[in-house]
């Protein structure tokens, strides 16, 4: 069974239809990218999945589980992690405290506990520290660690907000645009965590990308979105040479001029 | 310049860092605690008159701060709170159980309270608990045969472990009752900052949207903040009655509740350091400018506080969003850097009240 279910799922905005009749699954252990021009509707199936919307048909199953029954703050304990595509950090704690709250799905203490410090509060703060730490050690980010977020550059506030997903130990790990706005160093970087993320951690990725590179390097499945339909899938290879794919980015005197470049009849 | 060498977690949770940041809380604590051999029965109350301020401003800057939930109806939960402990101690409840009791009282009610409220953001949050804070005067009014109405009610004696409290009498017990209940109210604080829940404070605060993705239930951890908020601030409220010696409607009107988070404001939103410089600036205020009028031989100039506050206000809020407590932060890192302080470190500053975000 897929770990990632999305059967027949359709959304729409008044007269749009942001999600149109998509089905798609996700295998354990898997890089899947969500690939498409801007509008398609690759963020409204994150959304969707970190149920911010509320599809009008069709189901999301996670590892089994019903997705639409639960409420937003349910979504990350069945080990679902997410990072957005307009950085959105506590602006005003640290990179410590950012990711701390990470493991919030993890709290075990309290209010009461937590008033006066006693109980479990001691030892749950040491291995939230301790899981955090794991996290730091692997993104790179010690020199960070007592930041502010407000006073660091974009760069660094990316790789925080992989950092505070990776804290909460998810099964899936969805990726909003990684690579958006950086440096091809950074995004070279990038490209060597999702490696590890999968290989060490066994963490399955869900990610939108634009950067075609990245996704040919990293993933093992790619689905081409347009306008909120499904346009191809397989590897990335086979997608970027999909007609339909070729012509809703360039359009539709593309194909031909594509064909005879390569010499083939359309 | 001072270096923290850390060597295990432990570190970074303990309440004071290090040797030295200990030893200067516990110089303070005992000069606080030496403070009635030092100063007579006039100026002990000044300072436990500071001390009940800061108390009530700890709840507020617990919502407003931390949360980033603007509230202008403290003053009904600081009713809330007297009135009930009054009311409780006046039934027989003795002053030990009967302070907690309406501290917890005012919170399950500032929580219910809050399930609508908190539905509305910025302004509309800001009009609905004005709003709160106009309509429990009248309530005050109304509910006469339990609260006195405008007749108002005397605060009942307080007893101790046998002993009697009055601030008239032993001052120095007063004072050293509030400055326990501060200790112990600021301890709690702190110790919400530090674990899970004062993180999600915070979360909630900065992006509700990616606190609800990490798994931080944003209704729940806001009712919680306005109920612990409320709680808190229903302790101050109490006090202050009861240090008043007698209240009645208008001792709690908005105006209160405005000054309280004028106070806040002008300390320094979200730090605890914050509600209590701003305590010491409300409470020593209008006893410094009535010492300025009267050395001028002036005749009381009308509404001269409330003009002077807001001048302080608007003061801070351009010159100075962090309060007085960010100018000390800014001030002391300066010091420890220098030379090398810029200008421009403290510059990506925001304010967090977030008015602006309006949904």
């Amino acid at each position: 069974m897929s770990l990632l279910e999305l059967k027949n799922v359709t959304l729409k905005f008044g007269g749009v239809t942001a999600v149109n009749d998509l089905t798609m699954s996700v295998e354990e252990g898997q890089v899947f990218a969500l690939v498409g021009p801007n509008g398609a509707g690759k963020s409204t199936v994150f959304n969707m999945i970190s149920r911010f919307y509320t599809p009008f048909a069709g189901s999301i199953t996670f590892d089994g589980e019903d997705l639409l029954k639960l409420k937003p703050h349910n979504v990350p304990r069945l080990g679902i992690a997410r990072t957005f595509q307009n950085i959105e950090l506590f602006e005003r704690a640290t990179v410590l405290q950012n990711l701390l709250v990470g493991r919030h799905r993890h709290r075990r203490t309290t209010l009461v506990e937590e008033m006066f410090f006693a109980g479990r509060s001691w030892r749950e703060e040491r291995a939230h520290r301790h899981a955090v730490e794991e996290v730091i050690e692997f993104l790179d980010l010690q020199a960070y660690r007592d930041k502010y977020i407000m006073g660091l550059p974009y760069g660094v506030r990316k790789v925080v907000e992989l950092a505070r997903a990776l804290a909460s130990k998810p099964r899936l790990l969805l990726l909003d645009e990684p690579a958006s706005g950086l440096s091809v160093e950074e995004t070279q970087d990038m490209r060597w965590w999702i490696e590890d993320i999968r290989r060490q951690m066994g963490i399955t990725v869900l990610m939108v990308e634009h950067d075609m590179g990245l996704v040919g390097k990293v993933s093992d499945r790619v689905l081409a979105l347009d306008g909120g339909k499904k346009l191809a899938e397989g590897t990335a290879n086979e997608v970027q040479k999909h007609p339909k794919v070729i012509e809703a980015y360039l359009g539709t005197g593309a194909i031909s001029k594509t064909a005879s470049a390569t010499g083939e009849r359309v | 310049m001072r270096f923290h060498f850390k060597t295990s977690y432990d570190h970074d949770i303990r309440l004071f860092p290090d040797w030295w940041n200990f030893s200067a809380y516990g110089a303070l604590l005992l000069a606080m605690v030496s403070l009635p051999l030092l100063l007579d029965s006039f100026f002990l109350s000044e300072v436990t008159n500071v001390m009940i301020w800061a108390v009530a401003g700890l709840g507020l800057m617990l919502l407003t701060g931390q949360t980033g939930q603007i509230s202008l109806g403290h003053s009904a939960f600081m009713a809330l709170g007297c009135y009930t402990c009054a009311i409780l101690m006046n039934a027989g409840v003795p002053f030990l159980l009967a302070f907690p009791l309406a501290g917890i009282i005012t919170g399950v009610v500032g929580a219910l309270i809050a399930v609508p409220a908190l539905r509305l953001h910025g302004v509309y949050l800001a009009i609905a608990t004005l709003a709160l804070a106009i309509i429990t005067e009248d309530i005050i009014v109304i509910l006469r045969q339990w609260t006195g109405g405008v007749n108002g009610m005397l605060a009942p004696d307080i007893v101790l472990f046998g002993v009697e409290v009055n601030r008239y009498v032993n001052p120095e017990y007063w004072y050293y009752m509030v400055l326990a209940i501060v200790i112990i109210v600021t301890l709690i604080y702190r110790n919400l900052l530090r674990s899970p829940l004062g993180r999600a404070f915070a979360a909630v605060r900065d992006s509700e949207v990616s606190a609800q993705a990490m798994g931080i239930n944003v209704a729940r951890t806001k009712t919680i903040a306005f109920g612990l908020s409320c709680a808190i601030t229903g302790l101050g409220g109490a006090l202050m009655g009861l240090f008043a010696g007698a209240f009645n409607n208008e001792t709690f009107t908005f105006l209160i509740a405005i000054q309280l988070l004028m106070m806040i404001v002008v300390g320094g939103m979200g730090f605890i350091h914050g509600a209590f410089l701003g305590a010491i600036v409300i409470a020593f205020l209008p006893q410094g400018l009535s010492i300025v009028t009267d050395s001028f031989r002036w005749m009381s100039v009308p509404g001269l506080e409330f003009g002077v506050f807001g001048a302080i206000l608007i003061f801070f809020i351009v010159f100075e969003p962090m309060g007085l407590y960010g100018r000390w932060l800014k001030i002391r890192t300066w010091f420890e850097l220098f030379p090398f302080a810029r200008r421009d470190m403290f510059r990506r500053q925001k304010s967090y009240l977030k008015t602006e975000r309006v949904r």
